[in-house]
């Protein structure tokens, strides 16, 4: 029963965006010149490509991002189990959340927190 | 408490009885009737929020605000739609134009899709899986892929640098986000939407007050997490205008403009529906344990608690917007990695800590 309504909610979305790309295609006008494909980069003739290497400190904290986003992702279907089992939750997660938190450190350390 | 539950029965059994439709007309009219309810609620809460952010944003800076559209201004948000749609739609010529037309689907389905796990109402939860809040988290975080799209596929170097920024940003703050969510879900013990709000009814029963301590952090560490997640506030670097023109969405005109416009107040919305949901009872009404009170409190409808709860966080967030100046993106790297992630680490242990040993506020 879900799976259709969350259907009903990814077509309602994709919906708004064409309905409105529609109507404005239909009512807005159409001019052409050459000024007009170009990218604004504040009046200043666009030079080269955009796709260009970028900062490396942007892939760094990606690659971190990925790595304890998928350790949090463990996290939660404990979560739901730890009012039913008590203190045991505690030791069963103790040594996950010490990996976790050492990870952390480490990257800390190593100055992978850093931006430079 | 009223039950919207009666309601949805009601309208099924109306169907499938009295017009003595079968299955598939009336799975199909429900579904196109769910449709327009949100497309009408988006629609309205977009049309308030940005009166809002003009008004507010207006008085904190001793200005009036839009006056001239219609009695105090109110008819200054449907100007506004009314000139985007008159807008031509144009892309840069040497832009990769799938990716250019794809970035809005995916942040609008970003934004509708989380809207849609919103708890309006007792039994008015348009989603309600039993892994919700993770499937929010997981829906929230396409998002990034939209602007981060957007920008790339612009072909524009202000563009290409705001998506990285935007994406750096977006998915390191999802980090503390999710582990704010985790001890809530520790507290409640389910991942459902309509179970959390449920486990939140009753006198002292709101997370806030239920996990006191770590739940107060964990709302503040939520509601900064997740101005960053919404691109707003002192987070907004990935459209500084004074740095990058617009941004990712420079290169958008009209109503492809208005589609990260409107996702970003729907955004806005949806975090402080969150957590209002998660911390503050959702549509839960204020019990206190006094019987009088308790029964006066009830009467209210849900609805109105719900809607009155989230706009004041959403208030609390247009403050912090309008009075911390802009950070750095080094700042705000550091602000998630170095304090709020060990926080919210330490809020996690705090709050298994407190339910695994009963040390929560039973009343």
């Amino acid at each position: 029963m879900y799976f259709t309504l969350f259907v009903t909610v990814l077509m309602t979305a994709a919906f708004l965006v064409v309905a409105a790309y529609a109507i404005a295609k239909l009512i807005g006008p159409r001019s052409y010149n050459p000024a007009k494909g170009e990218p604004y980069e504040c009046g200043i003739p666009t030079y080269g490509t955009s796709w260009l290497p970028m900062h490396v400190g942007y892939y760094l904290f990606a690659i971190l991002f990925l790595m304890f986003d998928v350790e949090t992702v463990f996290l939660y279907p404990w979560a739901v189990v730890v009012k039913k089992i008590g203190p045991l939750a505690l030791a069963t997660i103790g040594f996950f959340m010490l990996v976790l938190v050492f990870g952390l450190a480490y990257a800390w350390r190593k100055g992978a927190l850093e931006w430079k | 408490m009223f039950d919207f539950r009666i309601v949805t029965t009601w309208f099924d059994e109306l169907l499938r009885v009295t017009c003595g439709l079968g299955n598939f007309w009336t799975v199909l009219i429900e579904c196109v009737v769910v449709g327009l309810a949100i497309l009408l609620a988006y629609a309205l809460l977009a049309i308030v929020l940005i009166f809002m952010e003009r008004k507010v944003c207006a008085y904190f800076q001793c200005r009036i605000g839009p006056v001239r559209v219609g009695w105090w201004g109110t008819l200054q948000v449907f100007a506004d739609v009314l000139k985007m749609l008159i807008k031509e739609i144009f892309a840069v010529d040497k832009a990769d134009k799938l990716l250019y037309y794809l970035a809005p689907f995916l942040v609008i389905i970003a934004s509708v899709g989380t809207f849609s796990f919103l708890p309006w109402n007792k039994g008015a939860n348009i989603l309600d899986f039993n892994v919700g809040i993770f499937l929010v988290t997981a829906i929230s975080s396409i998002g990034v892929v939209g602007i981060f799209l957007a920008g790339w596929g612009s072909n524009n170097k202000y563009s290409v640098l705001s998506a990285m920024r935007g994406a750096v940003q977006m998915i390191s703050y999802e980090l503390s986000l999710g582990i704010c969510l985790i001890s809530a879900v520790i507290l409640t013990g389910t991942m459902q939407v309509s179970g959390i709000v449920e486990a939140q009814t009753g006198p002292l029963r709101w997370l806030i007050v239920q996990g006191h301590v770590p739940a107060t952090l964990a709302f503040l560490v939520f509601c900064v997490a997740g101005n960053a997640e919404a691109n707003r506030g002192p987070f907004d670097l990935a459209e500084a205008e004074s740095e990058l023109t617009a941004g990712y969405h420079t290169e958008y005109s009209g109503m492809g403009f208005g589609f990260y416009y409107l996702a970003e107040y729907l955004n806005l919305f949806v975090v402080s529906g969150i957590a209002t949901t998660v911390f503050l009872g959702g549509w839960a009404p204020l019990n206190i344990g006094l019987d009088g009170f308790d029964a006066i409190m009830n009467y209210i409808p849900g609805l109105v608690w719900f809607l009155g709860k989230t706009f004041v966080v959403v208030f609390l967030l247009m403050w912090i917007k309008w009075t911390f100046p802009r950070l750095r993106i080094d700042q705000i790297l550091k602000l998630e990695w170095k304090y709020l992630m060990p926080l919210s680490l330490v809020i996690l242990v705090l709050m298994t800590v407190c339910v695994a040993f009963g040390w929560t506020i039973h009343y």
